[in-house]
């Protein structure tokens, strides 16, 4: 039995669309399975993982918090991603921006100003930019892999929160715990609505995904992205420049990661601690897969992958799964996009039996 | 003479067919070739000739019909299968291995475990015994393209086989280079062995081969002795009614001087690049230069550097229009007036996955600005304006496609390269340089480029084709000159060049005189 | 044993899960695929050979669980790429991301289980040799396994027809399949002895390196491999030279640590990161040895056309 794969003349505009839904389909069918093999009753599972979280207000607010770093994020990520820029290190962006966001409201905490919030909203942006500029930087002028390089710079985000937060920045009046003072009222991001917990982090995300569709879908920077993606060198023979797309990619990847480390600092935790993000710079990657690389299809996307990480806590709970089957069903989950991508391009064909020689039908 | 009737033939087919899709691409093909004989393979490009030899020798399974190999019916499943039969071959686009030394690249068309040293032995005295020297231990990154030839040819030698299928072995060659082949040619035929000449051009055909079968659009169209016919008979067979003579070439009156090269050097960019030397070269309004040349000795070069993908450190040394453009990007040149084609139109002219739209706005979004875009500094592309402009430009060049606005990829070689340069001549350019026009393009389609071409020089544009075939460029131009290892001969007036003369100059000879060294040093 | 006996003994246990993890995707790249998921299946084989080591009693059959899990685990990439030609970069990560999701999840029972760890083999005769002997020569067998893999590959690579033809599908697969060689079962079987290799290293580190589960215990390790298979410049000696290497830059936290030297632990932790990133860009400096020596068809798509 083989597989004969052929190459489609046009994209398939029909299995562009059924993708993400086939590969969710196909998630939630391995889902069963994993939860039978467990000794859990699937329905129930999957009502407590998908259905659950989504039945309470409160949790609807919960899940606008976590899906707004995984948009905010991944929009930067598909820009990267469209140009063939492969920024994966939009966790140390996301940590970067959240410190450097954290500046004022830590170093110069009595200053009352109505200038704190957005000041650190910038400061975040232009922190997430220039640790996006490294990998960006070794790119364009040496032709460095951006793959690694990125990545390398998570882990040394990551341990350089950990020293700050342990060291210079830690807390004087907090009795040793390893975290900054708690962020002054006027340094936390507010609500959109009052009777929610859903603080501006989500209004940002609404904002660039809309911004960044657009400037996909009708402005020749938009086109530049793509072609610059697809083929580099025509890119170079229409007068783009594929270094000064690099740096383009990483700086605003790199900002919008940075925004939602800060966004998520100050509006959803309230201070600096070792860990701020399970994990939402790589979870943003998946995002922008289900998405398709799409902003519109991002935001949809954020929020079915944000239910992921709300469903865990909900199943472990309920029916006493751990919480670890999240990070499990995420990483199920970009395999079968990945796999169902393939019908946009190629139509299957299952052979079975020899392969034929000679003269066949 | 051969009494086809008596003799069985070496290799047969009955109603061979090969379809892919909706196409067919091999259509009910019988073909005899006889044991001791030098038989041509017909056909312009897209005929199906290449399809043919890839399913008799293995690399693509056929969808009907039958092969026959001395009467009996085999079925050739794989490339190992079909060199055990008998069947050796030279593709026209070398399988070769460029980080790999010269035996070790033969070793991998062989079957078997012989040593390599063995081989390398075997493979230094065949290439001796043909003709054809070849240095084992060399890298084929190294080489040129005439060379790799030789590892093809003494690769397939190696096996013993009674029949060797070329394809289009001479579209790389000089025309000494391809006398040289023709004598190894006419020896195997000596040895009793029997040959595949897969070709579209009808004076060598003539030249060696004892009978032909001509193909068109996957059909059988003639089956006859290549040396009875004449070559517009052979031609008919070939492209079915008149193709469009070309006209006008070479008759408008030279104009002011559009395009001024001053001693152009630029160095190689990369380990496998060529630099280009001194390069010298005038084009005025209304003359069309061709620039003729073996593959790989700095066309792709030239055409960077004059479309401004490259750029060099002496401004002066490219003027256009009488501005110094050295350094200047496509953008800026394109705004100019420069219109440009380069040869490769996936990945390069055109981005194969993206509609005919996209890829109209992808050379002409900053020329056509005012036409093209909206919004100012935002740059918002106006779809119904590239809309109409691109289902002008297909009606214009008779671009069949499937749908309003399909993929570049899924159009045909010769489609595509119409709309490619269609897209160019859309905006008048007063500069216009292409690079290969016609290369792997149906006859209909080639010549109604070329026309377009020779009215855009009359209509005072000065145009610069670079080409590899030589009959293309006898046909379009006004003055020819020659590229070899980055150096351009002067261009001198079409009707003073001889076939001869340009073969000489691809080879290195300078009249006689100065690169007769550099000749003999790639013969060993 | 003296202190610089100590130092050569940890340098060979941090260089060899490295060195065995890049040798195998060394393999892979030389065949023209690029597999990001090294981290992934790494971590695979060390919740698997920890988990085996505890069901079974037996750390041995713990190492060749990991070495089986590796294999398994990169079929999942090796379907999706070779057969559905999905994006070779985007497989990789999502290789990844699934490993650590389920080693976690897997691992989660053995979270503070002291573990096994395989006992050291002595060679006879050479571990009498003073000094060095008891060293190089005494030691668990994973380690003599990444040295025969150095040297195996290398012969393999260099001196054996069907190495040639590896290489050969590396260089350009178009080519390769004109001639008849089957493209995508050669990467298959490439894509699976990395897996294995990958595995292994990862039983290393479960079982011999620190001999416990931690979720996530690899810390990267997967991607400096794939950076050392950069630096090596896809030959076999280079990359046990840079194995070592590395295996020393991660010794030195230990060793500032013990002397007192008051440099923050967070700072020698991300050593090996920051020195990642100087090899790239050395390696990077000199293009004209990149360009020729990376496989051309590397992370390119490839569909047989039949």
């Amino acid at each position: 039995m083989r597989i004969e794969l052929k190459k489609r003349e046009n994209m398939s505009s029909l299995f562009s669309i059924l993708s993400p839904f086939i590969a969710l389909g196909l998630t939630l069918i391995a889902g069963v399975i994993l939860f039978v093999s467990l000794g859990k009753d699937p329905v129930a599972a999957l009502y407590s993982f998908f259905i659950e979280p989504l039945t309470e207000v409160w949790s609807l607010h919960e899940l606008a918090i976590k899906a707004a770093p995984l948009i905010l994020i991944a929009v930067g990520l598909s820009v990267c991603y469209r140009s063939n820029n492969w920024n994966i290190g939009a966790e140390g962006q996301f940590i970067i921006g959240a410190m450097a966001g954290s500046i004022l409201p830590v170093v110069f905490h009595g200053w009352e100003s109505p200038l704190m919030l957005p000041l650190m909203m910038i400061f975040g942006m232009i922190g997430g930019a220039l640790y996006a500029a490294i990998p960006a930087f070794l790119k364009a002028r040496l032709n460095t892999n951006e793959i690694l390089t990125s990545l390398m710079l998570v882990y040394i985000a990551q341990l350089l929160l950990d020293w700050t937060v342990r060291g210079p920045w830690r807390n004087p009046e907090g009795f040793n715990f390893p975290e900054t003072r708690n962020f002054a009222d006027n340094a936390v991001l507010p609500r959109i609505i009052e009777t929610g917990k859903t603080h501006w982090g989500f209004g940002f995300a609404l904002i660039a995904a809309i911004v960044l569709w657009f400037v996909m879908r009708r402005m020749l920077k938009g086109f530049e992205i793509s072609v610059l993606g697809q083929s580099a060198r025509a890119g170079r023979f229409a007068g783009f420049s594929d270094k000064k797309m690099v740096y383009f990619a990483f700086l605003v990847s790199g900002a919008l990661a940075g925004l939602a480390g800060i966004s998520e600092v100050s509006g959803a935790i309230g201070q600096l601690r070792p860990v701020i993000s399970p994990g939402y710079g790589f979870t943003a990657i998946i995002v922008a897969f289900l998405g398709r690389l799409n902003p519109l299809g991002i935001v949809a996307a954020g929020l079915i992958l944000a239910l992921t990480y709300l469903g865990g806590e909900a199943a472990q709970i309920s029916i006493g799964i751990t919480d670890k089957v999240t990070r499990l069903f995420q990483g199920l989950l970009l395999f079968f996009v990945l796999g169902c991508d393939t019908l946009i391009h190629y139509r299957i064909r299952v052979i079975f039996g020899a392969a034929h020689k000679g003269s066949a039908a | 003479m051969q009494n086809q009737k008596t003799e069985t033939p070496l290799l047969e087919t009955r109603g061979l067919t090969k379809i892919f899709g909706s196409l067919r691409a091999c259509d009910d093909i019988d073909l005899a070739i006889a044991p001791g004989e030098i038989h041509a393979l017909l056909g312009e490009n897209g005929a199906g000739k290449s399809t043919l030899v890839k399913m008799l020798f293995g690399v693509l399974d056929p969808s009907g019909g039958e092969i026959l190999w001395k009467g009996k019916p085999v079925s050739i499943g794989s490339p190992g299968e079909a060199r055990a039969t008998g069947v050796g071959m030279v593709f026209q686009h070398f399988s070769l291995f460029e980080a790999l030394t010269v035996a070790e690249n033969i070793a991998l068309a062989l079957d078997g475990n012989v040593p390599i040293d063995r081989i390398s032995e075997e493979a230094r005295r065949l290439s001796l015994e043909y003709g054809l020297p070849l240095d084992p231990s060399a890298h084929v990154a190294d080489l040129s393209v005439g060379e790799r030839q030789r590892i093809e040819i003494v690769r397939a030698l190696l096996q013993n086989p009674e029949l060797i299928i070329l394809d289009e072995p001479t579209s790389v060659l000089t025309p000494q280079e391809a006398d040289k082949l023709f004598e190894t040619l006419a020896k195997l035929r000596a040895e009793g062995r029997s040959v595949l000449y897969i070709s579209h051009r009808l004076e060598e055909v003539q030249r060696i081969c004892d009978r032909a079968t001509v193909l068109r659009h996957g059909k059988v169209t003639g089956a006859c002795d290549p040396r009875q016919e004449t070559p517009s008979s052979l031609a008919r067979m070939m492209v079915g009614g008149e193709v469009a003579e070309i006209s006008g070439a070479g008759l408008g009156e030279p104009g002011e001087l559009l395009i001024e090269i001053n001693k152009l050097s630029a160095p190689s960019r990369s380990p496998f690049a060529v630099a280009l030397k001194d390069i010298e070269l005038s084009v005025r309004a209304g003359e069309v230069v061709a620039i003729a040349g073996v593959a790989g000795n700095g066309q792709s070069e030239l055409f960077d550097v004059l479309s401004g993908e490259d750029q060099v450190a002496d401004a002066e040394a490219i003027r256009i229009r009488g501005k110094a453009v050295g350094r200047m990007g496509i953008t800026d040149r394109r705004l100019l007036g420069c219109g440009f084609v380069p040869e490769e139109r996936h990945g390069h002219a055109a981005v194969t996955e993206m509609p005919l739209t996209a890829n109209l706005v992808l050379s002409r979004h900053s020329s056509d600005r005012s036409a093209f875009l909206s919004g100012g500094p935002l740059g918002l592309i106006n779809t119904d304006a590239v809309a109409k402009a691109s289902r002008r430009i297909c009606e214009v060049m008779d671009v069949r496609k499937s749908g309003d606005d399909p993929a570049a990829g899924s159009l045909s070689g010769g489609n595509l390269q119409k709309f490619i340069v269609g897209r160019e001549l859309d905006r008048q350019p007063v500069v216009m340089v292409v690079n290969q026009p016609t290369w792997g393009v149906d006859a209909g389609a080639a010549s109604r480029i070329r026309q377009a071409l020779i009215d855009l020089a009359k209509s005072g544009s000065a145009v610069v084709v670079i080409s590899q075939d030589l009959d293309e460029v006898f046909e379009i131009a006004s003055r020819i000159a020659v590229i070899n290892e980055g150096h351009l001969s002067a261009a001198e007036p079409a009707s003073t060049m001889t076939r001869e003369r340009i073969g000489l100059l691809m080879g290195g000879f300078h009249d006689g005189s100065g690169h007769a060294e550099a000749e003999a040093a790639h013969a060993h | 044993m003296d202190m610089t006996q100590a130092i050569i003994l940890t340098i060979m246990t941090a260089a060899t899960p490295l060195l065995l993890a890049a040798i195998g995707e060394l393999v892979v790249e030389r065949s023209g695929v690029l597999n990001l998921g090294v981290e992934g299946m790494m971590i695979m084989g060390a919740v698997a050979a920890f988990a085996i080591a505890q069901l079974t009693g037996s750390a041995g059959l713990g190492a060749l669980g990991g070495l089986i899990a590796g294999m398994l685990f990169s079929l999942l990439f090796g379907f999706l790429t070779l057969t559905l030609v999905a994006n070779q970069v985007a497989t990789g990560l999502a290789l990844t991301i699934l490993g650590l999701g389920l080693s976690g999840m897997i691992g989660e029972a053995f979270i503070g289980l002291p573990g096994l760890k395989l006992a050291a083999m002595e060679i006879p005769f050479l571990s009498d040799i003073p000094f060095f002997g008891r060293i190089l020569f005494n030691q668990d067998p994973i380690f003599y396994i990444s040295i025969i893999a150095v040297i195996g590959v290398n012969w393999f690579l260099f001196r054996s027809r069907a190495g040639l033809r590896l290489r050969a599908i590396g260089d350009s697969h178009t080519s390769a399949h004109a001639l008849g060689v089957n493209v995508v079962r050669t990467r298959y079987l490439a894509v699976m002895f990395g897996g294995a290799c990958a595995g292994l290293a990862g039983a290393h580190l479960s079982i011999v390196y620190t001999p416990q589960w931690v979720e996530n215990m690899t810390a990267g390790r997967g991607w400096i491999a794939l950076a050392l298979v950069v630096f090596a410049s896809w030959r076999p000696g280079r990359a046990l030279i840079g194995a070592y290497l590395f295996g020393a830059v991660s010794i030195g936290q230990l060793f500032a640590q013990s002397r007192g030297i008051g440099i923050p632990s967070q700072f020698l932790s991300a050593l090996p990161y920051l020195a990642t990133i100087a090899v790239l860009v050395v390696i990077s400096l000199n293009r004209r040895m990149t360009l020729i020596n990376t496989p051309a068809s590397l992370g390119k798509s490839f569909v047989p056309e039949r």
